[in-house]
């Protein structure tokens, strides 16, 4: 039972609390951190780096991933780049202006604390990036390279051309090899975590199934950080890689972790529109294409003329003509429900009317193909791929798609869940983003976490807490064993008629249009009513081959969306709770007159951390927001 | 559209594999490859029968995870991309096609066509890295990089570790790999200090772990999907020799790159 929330945030003036906090924070000696044992589970950018930086402070760790290789978690799938507020460009950039467009990107929904903090420590993140050998892109001077993007008006992004997270991705793991050369990390990849260990209140450890053998097996540890990414995939098709799932997150949510604000789901503006009913996932185009992109859709309803034969004053400059202060580079949440906007009215382009146009007819007459090719080549030549279309020639079509998760487990300052011991990192957690994250910022989350925030605060956890010794023979233990030994056999023993994906793609469907870019009561209400019917007829009628000690990736999968099954509903609870309009949730029946997100403080100025009861609907604490530093004012880019 | 494909089974590493011939029907043009294979996985489950086992994961060409041999060509017939970004557009409708697994000693099957890529990680651990601690780094504009430099070290670094050049090779050979990594590091001043360590000790780990030697065909650069240049394996044999001649004027060198550490 969750009592209280308990944010931890240290007092004192905002730019102090962090240093004072470390300050205060009882140290482990050298001594005993050799008898220690942290499990870290995933190595995105928040696990490698964590797993890495805990296992060089002498922890024992043992890490695990459910890839072939650490190295291709999803993070490295990120392409614009990462935040920091260096003001290499002296361009007015600072720790404050950092933490000011963060909090107000996320709409006012974010911990003034944590986001200060982020901020702070943003220009190390860099800093440690460099020194692991990152091919950050460089002026002919040979200083770092910056570019600007959505809701900021400074050039603080920092990029390895279009592939940024994979190169920082790149150099989390080579520290985190370096770390099990030395034996101070054992490294566990094909394993999946399928639930956790709490013992006594604490975190202890968590059951694993070994993905080509099939062994289920109990590891057990002083804590237990997880970093296991966001939940996008919940709506079937969303940019984010076919394995990225909830299901850590979840079972650890059903073992008493809070989760917080799980109605925050970003929807990204520029990916490439679906196509066809096949589609397994929709392709991200970075968002760094708005710095020299437009976006427009004819003026005309249902105007098929192809786009070069539309004349300027034909075409509606969309996010130009309603946010002129920002333009293209308007924030995520923002330009995606203006493009949902245009496409409702009709205007939209290509098949069903998915889609706007991303222009760079302009940049290319100014600046030259080559400049144009040089900047974005690799993301041209993806979506020629895809599309078989020349975005040279012709304006790019894009469409929105699910992307990032804001919400995840409630964290407190100390990125602790609200299970003593289970620690939660990057994506995962729902800290520092409020209800909308800006472009490039996730990055710098992931690695402030795993680099620089955990490794201190969960040594004071460890220096503090009493921990009795605990083995695999640990009831405890053994009942979480039994937990996925029942669910496994369970999931095999379906012996149905419908495949793990088409029940996937049903529950994806009906989120999208009742939990998408826009909500209201009446589609929430029917999305709750229709999820269970779809779990039960999922446990009825769902086909698992084969057997669960080998090899057997639709057993894997089916047990992740039977989690999204559960989780979705999750989802839809909270979304419904939400009576405001805030970031990337929007409510239809809190709108402005012209079609502007109305939030309200009075009533929801909290993070929802959400309390799982078993056969009940869940119990909801509030964690109040208190602004002491910045005053919560009309989020407007207009 | 629709194809008949000949697909790799086998059941373990350790069993004998055989191809098994399936239909697929109701492709269109704009499908991947990944997809249509998507496509006849639902059928055989369906029909009770066990999917075939293929790997991917980000199906955007970036994390390395898929891995087809398409009628003898790793990542198929286009080259600069992966298998998750070839689209059934490239083929004649009605085409026989060949899926198979990467092949190669250092990777042994785990499973149809999922291999298990370990050996590179391994290669990896062996030196790939800067050791460097978290926290005390110096400021980032410390240390000016020139664009070219920069550029052509991320040149190397872009390799995705798929392993298609290994499974290109005939010898196995894992050199191109070997070679961005070690490229990358020693382009940049930042890996310049464990330079003669490093090269050494990735060689030696590449050849414990079974990869052939390179015979200088270039079949690793026709299918990287990154386009990771040959040169690269000239830079890694350069860094070879200078280590050795630069461990021989250094006898009191100590064997392990990374022995004060441990």
């Amino acid at each position: 039972m969750i009592t209280k929330l308990d944010p931890k945030i240290p007092s004192g003036p905002l730019e102090a609390k962090w240093d004072r906090h470390r300050f205060s924070e009882k140290l482990v000696s050298p001594n005993n951190k050799r008898k220690l044992t942290i499990i870290v589970v995933g190595t995105g950018l928040a696990g490698a780096s964590a797993a890495s930086t805990l296992g060089q402070l002498g922890y024992q760790v043992e890490c695990f991933c459910f890839h072939d290789s650490p190295r291709r978690a999803h993070s490295i799938a990120a392409q614009g780049g990462i935040n920091a507020s260096k003001n290499y460009q002296d361009d007015g950039d600072s720790v404050g202006r950092l933490f000011y467009d963060t909090i107000k990107g996320g709409d006012f929904r974010s911990r003034e604390a944590n986001v200060y903090r982020l901020a702070q420590i943003s220009g190390q993140i860099i800093d440690q990036c460099v020194a692991l050998g990152i091919p950050f892109a460089r002026e002919y001077g040979g200083q770092l390279a910056n570019r600007s993007f959505g809701g900021v008006q400074v050039s603080r992004t920092f990029y390895c051309r279009g592939q940024t997270g994979q190169q920082l991705l790149l150099g989390a793991y080579s520290a985190l090899c370096w770390q099990i050369e030395r034996g101070q990390v054992t490294m566990r990849p094909r394993t999946e975590m399928l639930d956790l260990i709490v013992v006594d209140g604490q975190a202890r450890g968590v059951v694993v199934r070994d993905l080509v053998s099939g062994r289920i097996s109990i590891r057990t540890a002083h804590a237990v950080v997880l970093a296991t990414g966001g939940y996008s995939n919940v709506y079937f098709l969303s940019t984010n890689a076919s394995g990225s799932n909830v299901t850590a997150t979840y079972r650890a949510w059903k073992q008493g972790a809070a989760f917080a604000n799980p109605c925050f789901t970003q929807i990204h503006p520029t990916a490439i529109p679906p196509s066809d009913a096949y589609q397994a996932k929709l392709t991200l185009m970075s968002e760094s294409l708005r710095n020299d992109g437009r976006l427009w859709v004819p003026k005309m309803l249902g105007d098929t003329r192809a786009p070069r034969d539309i004349s300027e004053g034909e075409r509606d400059y969309f996010l130009e003509r309603r946010y002129p202060r920002f333009g293209n580079l308007a924030p995520r949440d923002i330009a995606s429900r203006a493009v949902k906007t245009v496409c409702d009215e009709g205007r939209g382009v290509g098949p069903n009317g998915h889609g706007v146009y991303l222009d760079f007819a302009g940049v290319v007459e100014q600046q030259g193909l080559d400049v144009v090719a040089e900047r974005y080549g690799n993301l041209f030549d993806m979506y020629h791929r895809i599309t078989g279309e020349d975005a040279y020639r012709a304006p790019m079509r894009i469409y929105p798609a699910p992307h990032y998760t804001m919400g995840g487990l409630w964290v407190d300052y100390n990125l602790m869940s609200t299970i003593p011991g289970l620690f939660v990192i990057g994506e995962a957690n729902f800290a520092d983003h409020g209800a909308n994250r800006l472009g490039a910022s996730s990055l710098m989350q992931g690695l402030g976490d795993g680099y620089f925030i955990l490794p201190y605060t969960i040594g004071h956890y460890l220096a503090t807490a009493k921990l009795p010794p605990v083995t695999e023979d640990h009831a405890e233990a053994r009942e979480a064993h039994q937990r996925v030994l029942n669910r496994t056999a369970r999931l095999l023993a379906a012996n149905g008629r419908r495949t793990a994906a088409s029940f996937h793609r049903e529950l994806g469907s009906l989120l999208w249009n009742y939990c998408g870019m826009s909500r209201n009561e009446t589609g929430l209400k029917l999305a709750l009513s229709s999820i269970p019917t779809l779990r039960e007829e999922f446990w009825r009628d769902v086909v698992v081959p084969g057997a669960g000690d080998s090899f057997n990736q639709e057993l894997e999968y089916a047990g992740r969306v039977a989690d999204y099954l559960e989780f979705a509903e999750l989802l839809c609870h909270d979304a419904r709770h939400r009576q405001e309009s805030c970031g990337a949730h929007f409510r239809e029946e809190y709108q402005t007159g012209d079609g502007e997100p109305k939030r309200d403080d009075t009533r929801f100025a909290h993070v929802a951390a959400w309390e799982y009861r078993e056969g009940a609907s869940p119990i909801l604490h509030k964690e109040p927001l208190a602004f002491e530093f910045v005053q919560p004012t009309t989020r407007s880019y207009q | 559209m629709r194809f008949t494909l000949n697909i790799w089974r086998q059941n373990g590493p350790t069993e004998s594999g055989r191809f098994v011939s399936y239909e697929a029907d109701d492709v269109s043009q704009g499908m991947s490859f990944l997809e249509m294979l998507d496509g006849v996985n639902q059928k055989l489950l369906v029909a009770g029968e066990e999917p075939v086992a293929f790997e991917y994961d980000c199906r955007e060409g970036i994390c390395g995870s898929c891995s087809l041999v398409i009628d003898g060509i790793p990542h198929g017939p286009d080259q600069g991309i992966t298998t998750c970004q070839l689209y059934m557009r490239r083929f004649p409708d009605g085409a026989n096609i060949t899926i198979e697994p990467w092949r190669a000693k250092a990777f042994p099957i785990v499973k149809d066509l999922v291999v298990d890529r370990s050996a590179l990680d391994r290669v990896m651990q062996a030196g790939g890295y800067v050791s460097v601690n978290t926290g005390g780094a110096v400021d980032g504009n410390a240390l000016l990089i020139g664009k070219d430099q920069a550029e052509t070290a991320m040149d190397a670094a872009s390799c995705i570790g798929c392993g298609a050049c290994v499974a290109a090779c005939k010898n196995a050979s894992a050199m191109l790999f070997v070679a961005a990594k070690v490229s990358h590091l020693a382009l940049l001043p930042q890996g310049k200090p464990e330079r003669t360590g490093r090269v050494t000790a990735m060689i030696e780990a590449m050849d414990r772990e079974g990869f052939g030697s390179c015979g200088n065909q270039y079949e690793c650069e026709a299918v990287c999907p990154k386009r990771i240049s040959v040169r690269f394996i000239a830079t890694l044999n350069r860094e070879y020799r200078r280590a050795g001649i630069v461990e021989s004027a250094l006898p009191n060198a100590s064997e392990s790159p990374h022995a004060e550490s441990v």
